[in-house]
This record gives structure tokens, C-alpha cells and sequence, in this order.
């Protein structure tokens, strides 16, 4: 039970600064992740907040207590490794039950408590064995047990799933999440996935080079993006990018001359906009419908078929490419000249600096 | 695997074309071996090279009665144990220190690998000469700006200066093993036993040092096979001496052979140092292999 604070947060590895001041509050029995590309700098974030990092400038709080000058061990947090770094020549009852025995807790209390984990996470049979004689999925469970015994305010998780194959992944997820609601601790969790972030946490913080570029829930993230980049990062397929140029505004509709040549009108945003600025349009998959009226033109490249829906990969006139979600049964077919008309109300609108324009709807502003 | 996979043809030809190789080896073990033993059981003295005679167990019997070859015997698996001790220890604590990061910390790499690179001659002569001399040494220096006297090395503990010499050339050999072997430890190891409440100790006890037992004992095992078998060290530095204090079972193997020119016992010398190799290689796998088995 714990709350995490970082107070303008900043990360130096010598010279060059990683992390540019950071600050987010992490709530009680919170489950957040920590998405962004390769190298943004959520592994550091993270080992920030363990304590195996030190913070250059900024606070880290915990339950609302400076904690920089606090050792790891003493700060009451468990983490979960990438690679799980369980001890290859401990069992693995004595893998978990290493941190108890450390700080001196007598032998009975120790296996009570690692049975009792054992039984949770079901691996009671597991509990001789070493961890060379486990498969994946077992060590991801024996690292997840081995930071359970300890009891801690909050779990760290570094990618703990990224060395499961697909099927385990899934898996892993519903019974991280079942964890979550069972333990009722505070859970980060960092993943370059981002489907992992949606299927699980409370709030997904989205990382880009040191910097939160949003904060919020999985569905406010993907309904709206506040950024350029979150709305290319959050969802599944990627969402479509259309370069535009603003041909009339009004109170009501926005006008774009689409480099394709066609014209879009969708609802106007409230920031003001001149005529002929550049902008990018953004529309989701699911958002484009085949249409023989509609403004998007082009040829169809490739069907993805996924069973209850298809993704149609076009390319449009003047070759940007487009992909559109469809039914499952679609009769089109590669080589196939189709046309989309896209949910207007449903697009988004980036300006040049990549900031979204927000519409009327009070939640889309940036956090 | 290769065996499965190999076709008809190939598995009639291996045999074949194992042979040279394997019948080179065999001769070059076996030969050698063989003469030994044959020489073991003759009379055969180089002074009288035309005079040879069987001798039976006679050459044996004289070792095995005589003292010499059992203060030999027991110098050489003192010098093997201590040596080992000295390498195996100071090499985990030299391989503890360069692991960390500070500023130079290739520089004190280098420094502490040299010795490994100077010839045991030449190092026995400047720890002779430089260091343990008793009128012009650095030791003897030292103890008398101490006021301690001087401690004669080479006459008072000639089998410890020995020992002192051959594990200062072999800790960087420790080193050369067992500093990479730290450093393949996966770091998120160590970070886990630091969560874990795990001080340095604790660390090194736990996590550091079972991950080491494994090319400790490759160090072990090399060392074993070069410290039975020590010679140029004590030839230089003590010349065995004073009396047996210092001989060990290759040197006086070279005494009764190149001194005394008897061939004979010589050789039934040099049988049971291949009998003592092999009782402490049994032992010393014993051990290690439990402890591999423990790491399974
Ligand atoms: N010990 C270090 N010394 C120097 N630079 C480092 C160190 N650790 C990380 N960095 C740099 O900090 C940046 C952020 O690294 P970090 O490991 O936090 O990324 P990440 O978001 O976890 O990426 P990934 O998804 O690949 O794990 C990277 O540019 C990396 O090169
Ligand atoms: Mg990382």
C-alpha cells in the first residue's frame, strides 16, 4: 500500500541527461505502466524509484516520504526483472525465500510464508527445483513469487513478459491483473508494449525521451491522444496519418486540402487555425468505412484477415498508405480500387508542433 | 547429433581417420610411460651407462625406505595446498577490487596480471636478490627500519619463500579467470540481491561466490597440473635446500637423475609422482565435481 511520488525527477548519466524532469504521482493500489519506445528511459525511471539508480536532480517520494537517501531493501519495493535474475544455484523455495532469510526471519515462518505465495501463483511443485530445471512461464512465476513473499508496498515490473512467447503473454496478463486485484498493491509496470499498458493498467504514462508526453487512462490515451506521438504509439493497428493543408475554417467545420488532392471537411477544433497551415489528420482503422462516394481513394496492397475483421492496407493516390479496418467476410481484394469516408467526428488533428487540437469534449485536454 | 546425422560413408571412415591422431597421442603418453617404468626396475647408473641390470622393486624400495622422498613428497603437497590457497583467495579478492568501477582501473588491471608474464626464473631471481635477501633485500629493509631484525628467508622458511614466489606468480593467473567470470555475473542479479536487503557480504557470499566456484575450479585444476610438477623456482631461488627443506618430488627426481646420474631411481621417482598426481587430481575432482553437481 503505497503512493509514489516524483517531483521534477531528472536523470544524468554523465553529461547526458536521460530523464528532463519528471513528475507524476502514483496512486494507491494504482496499476500504471510506463509505455514508450526503445531507450525513452523507463527502465531508469523505474530503477529511480527502486533505488538501484541514483536520482541526479528532483525527489522521489514514497508514501509521501523523501526516499533518495534510502537504501533498495529499505524502501519496501519488490521488482520483477527483464530476465527474472533469479539465483541459478538456489531452489527455487530458497530463491523466494532469500530476502527473508537475510533479514533474519526464522526458518518456519519462511516457508509458511513461501508456501502460501506457492499456492497463490500455484507452484507448489516447483519449490525444489532450480531454476535451470524451469520453463519461461515458470520463472516468470517464481520472480513474481520471489517479490511477493517480501510483502511490498509496491511491485516494480521491468518488461517482465517480453521473453514469453505470445500465447504465455496473454496468459501472464489476465493473471498479472488477477494479481492486482487480489494483492490490491500499487503495480508499475514498464513495457515497450503497448498493448500490454491497455490490457492492464489503471493509467499508462507515456514516455518519449525522458519526457511524459501523456498521462492517462488506457481508453483517454487512445480516444485522445494529446500528442502526435501517443496517438501513433497507443493502438493497434497504427493509427493513419494524412498530411494536410487548411483550405477554409469556420466555427463549425474545418476544411483540408489533403496532399492527395481530394478535400475533407470534419468538425473545426477550438484552437485557431489560419488558412493554408500544414497539418496532419489522424484517423484510426476502425474509423474508415468502404465507401463508393467516400474521399479516400486508392488500391489495395494487402488483407490482413484476423478472423472477426480484416484490415485493408491501401495506398492511397499520391502513396500514402492507409489502413482500414473491415469486416471479417470482405470481398475486396488485393489490386482492388476502393474508396473510405472517414468518421469525421471521430479524426484527430495535430498541429505542426505535433500537439493535438482538441474538439468541444472537455477530457480530450493534455494532462 | 553429428553422429545421427553423419551419412554411411563418413561413420566407416572415422575410425580411420582418427587413427593417426589417436595413435600419435597414445605413443607420446605411452612410450614415455613405458620407458619410465622399464627403467624404474633397472639398474642403470650414468656413470656406468654400459652396466645396466634388472633391479626389480630395488630402486623403489630404496625411495620408499629413504626419508628424502617422503619430506619431498610432503613439500611438494604443501606447496600444491598453500599455493592453491594463496592463488584462489587472493585472486577472488584482486578479481572483487578490479570489478569495481574507479578511475585507473585498467592500469591496476594490467599491473596486477604482469607478474603472470614473467619468466619463473626471473622472478625467482628478484625475489632472490631484490626482495628476500637478507643483507640487500626490500624485506630485510623494511623489517630493520621496523626494528624487527632480519628474517632469512631462503635458510629460516625456504619451502614457505617458495611458496611466497610461486603465489605471486599465480594470483594473476587466478585473476585472468575469475575477474572476467565476475564480470559475466548478470547484473540484475546483484541488483535483485541488493532489493533483497543483501549488504556485500551477503552479496559475495550468496550470489558472487557460487557463480565463481565453477571457474575457481578450472584455476584450481591448471594450477594443480603446474605446482606438482614446480621446479625452476626452487632450482634458482633455494637449489632445494638448506638440506631437503625445500626439494619437492620433481626436484629431487632431477637430483637423483642430473646429480646423481642413477636413471634407475630416478625413474621409480618419477612413477610415484605420476601416482601422487593422480591420487590428488581423484580428491580434487572429487570435491569439485560436488560442488558443479550443486550449481545443476
Ligand atoms: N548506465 C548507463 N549509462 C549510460 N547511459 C545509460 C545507462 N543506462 C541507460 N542509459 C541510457 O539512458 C537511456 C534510457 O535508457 P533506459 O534503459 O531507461 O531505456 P528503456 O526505455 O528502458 O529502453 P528499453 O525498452 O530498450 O529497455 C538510453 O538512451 C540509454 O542509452
Ligand atoms: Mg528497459
Amino acid at each position: 500500500m503505497a503512493t509514489v511520488e516524483l517531483r521534477n525527477v531528472r536523470k544524468q548519466f554523465g553529461t547526458h541527461e536521460v530523464i528532463h524532469g519528471i513528475d507524476l504521482l502514483i496512486q494507491d493500489r494504482e496499476f500504471i505502466a510506463f509505455v514508450g519506445p526503445s531507450g525513452c528511459g523507463k527502465s531508469t525511471l523505474l530503477r529511480m524509484i527502486a533505488g538501484l539508480e541514483q536520482v541526479t536532480e528532483g525527489e522521489v517520494l514514497i508514501d509521501g516520504s523523501p526516499a533518495q537517501d534510502v537504501p533498495p531493501a529499505k524502501r519496501g519495493l519488490a521488482m520483477v526483472f527483464q530476465s527474472y535474475a533469479l539465483y541459478p544455484h538456489m531452489t527455487v523455495a530458497e530463491n523466494m525465500s532469500f530476502s527473508l532469510r537475510l533479514s533474519g526471519t526464522p526458518k518456519a515462518e519462511r516457508e509458511q510464508k513461501v508456501r502460501t505465495v506457492a499456492r497463490i501463483l500455484e507452484m507448489e511443485p516447483l519449490l525444489e527445483r532450480r531454476p535451470s530445471q524451469l520453463s519461461g512461464g515458470q520463472l516468470q512465476r517464481v520472480a513474481i513469487g520471489r517479490a511477493m513473499v517480501r510483502q511490498p508496498k509496491a511491485f516494480l515490473l521491468d518488461e517482465p513478459l517480453s521473453n514469453l512467447d505470445a500465447a504465455l503473454q496473454g496468459q501472464m496478463r489476465l493473471e498479472l491483473a488477477r494479481l492486482h486485484r487480489e494483492l490490491n498493491t500499487t503495480m508499475i509496470y514498464v513495457t515497450h508494449d503497448q498493448l500490454e499498458a491497455m490490457t492492464m493498467a489503471d493509467r499508462i504514462v507515456v514516455l518519449n525521451q525522458g519526457n511524459v508526453e501523456q498521462l492517462g487512462s488506457p481508453l483517454e490515451l487512445y480516444q485522445h491522444p494529446a500528442t502526435f506521438f501517443v496517438a501513433g504509439f497507443i493502438g493497434a493497428p497504427k493509427m493513419n496519418f494524412l498530411d494536410a493543408e487548411v483550405k477554409t475554417v469556420d466555427a463549425q467545420h474545418l476544411t483540408l486540402m489533403l496532399t492527395s488532392g481530394t478535400s475533407i471537411t470534419v468538425p473545426a477544433p477550438l484552437q485557431k487555425l489560419n488558412a493554408n497551415e500544414k497539418i496532419k489528420l489522424g484517423i484510426r482503422a476502425e474509423h474508415l468505412a468502404l465507401e463508393p462516394e467516400g474521399e479516400l481513394r486508392g488500391e489495395i496492397e494487402a488483407l490482413e484477415h484476423l478472423g472477426p475483421r480484416a484490415y485493408l492496407h491501401t495506398r492511397l493516390a499520391d502513396g500514402t498508405r492507409l489502413v482500414a479496418q473491415t469486416d471479417g467476410d470482405t470481398q475486396a481484394r488485393p489490386g482492388d480500387h476502393v474508396a473510405f469516408r472517414a468518421r469525421s467526428e471521430a479524426t484527430h488533428l495535430f498541429n505542426s508542433s505535433g500537439r493535438a487540437l482538441t474538439r468541444s469534449d472537455p477530457q480530450a485536454e493534455p494532462c | 547429433m553429428t553422429g545421427e546425422v553423419a551419412s554411411k560413408p563418413t561413420r566407416h571412415l572415422h575410425r580411420p581417420l582418427l587413427a593417426p591422431s589417436v595413435g600419435a597421442l597414445f605413443l607420446w603418453m605411452a612410450v614415455p610411460l613405458a620407458m619410465t617404468l622399464w627403467f624404474s626396475a633397472e639398474h642403470y647408473n650414468l656413470l656406468r651407462p654400459g652396466k645396466t641390470a634388472f633391479a626389480g622393486w630395488e630402486n623403489y624400495r630404496d625411495l620408499l625406505t629413504h626419508r628424502a622422498l617422503w619430506i619431498a613428497m610432503g613439500n611438494t603437497l604443501f606447496l600444491v595446498g598453500l599455493v592453491l590457497a594463496i592463488t584462489l583467495i587472493f585472486g577472488t579478492l584482486f578479481s572483487l577490487l578490479l570489478n569495481q568501477d574507479f578511475p585507473g582501473r585498467n592500469v591496476c588491471r594490467l599491473l596486477i596480471i604482469a607478474p603472470f608474464f614473467v619468466m619463473p626464473t626471473v622472478s625467482a631471481l628478484i625475489w632472490k636478490n631484490m626482495l628476500m635477501n637478507p643483507v640487500f633485500g626490500l624485506f630485510a629493509w623494511i623489517t630493520r627500519s621496523l626494528g624487527f631484525g632480519t628474517i632469512e628467508f631462503f635458510s629460516r622458511m625456504p619451502m614457505l619463500s617458495i611458496v611466497l614466489i610461486v603465489g605471486w606468480e599465480w594470483t594473476p593467473f587466478a585473476v585472468l579467470i575469475l575477474l572476467p567470470a565476475l564480470h559475466s555475473l548478470n547484473p540484475e542479479q546483484i541488483e535483485a540481491a541488493r532489493l533483497d536487503g543483501g549488504g556485500p557480504i551477503a552479496l559475495f557470499r550468496y550470489i558472487q561466490l557460487p557463480h565463481l566456484l565453477r571457474p575457481m575450479a578450472v584455476v584450481a585444476m591448471i594450477e594443480m597440473i603446474f605446482f606438482l610438477s614446480l621446479f625452476a623456482e626452487i632450482y634458482v631461488a633455494t637449489g632445494g635446500g638448506p638440506g631437503l627443506a625445500s626439494t619437492n618430488l620433481a626436484y629431487l627426481i632431477f637430483r637423483d637423475a642430473l646429480l646423481g646420474f642413477d636413471v634407475g631411481r630416478a625413474s621409480a621417482g618419477g612413477v610415484i609422482a605420476i601416482i601422487l598426481a593422480n591420487i590428488v587430481c581423484f580428491f580434487l575432482m572429487r570435491v569439485v565435481g560436488r560442488n558443479l553437481e550443486d550449481l545443476r
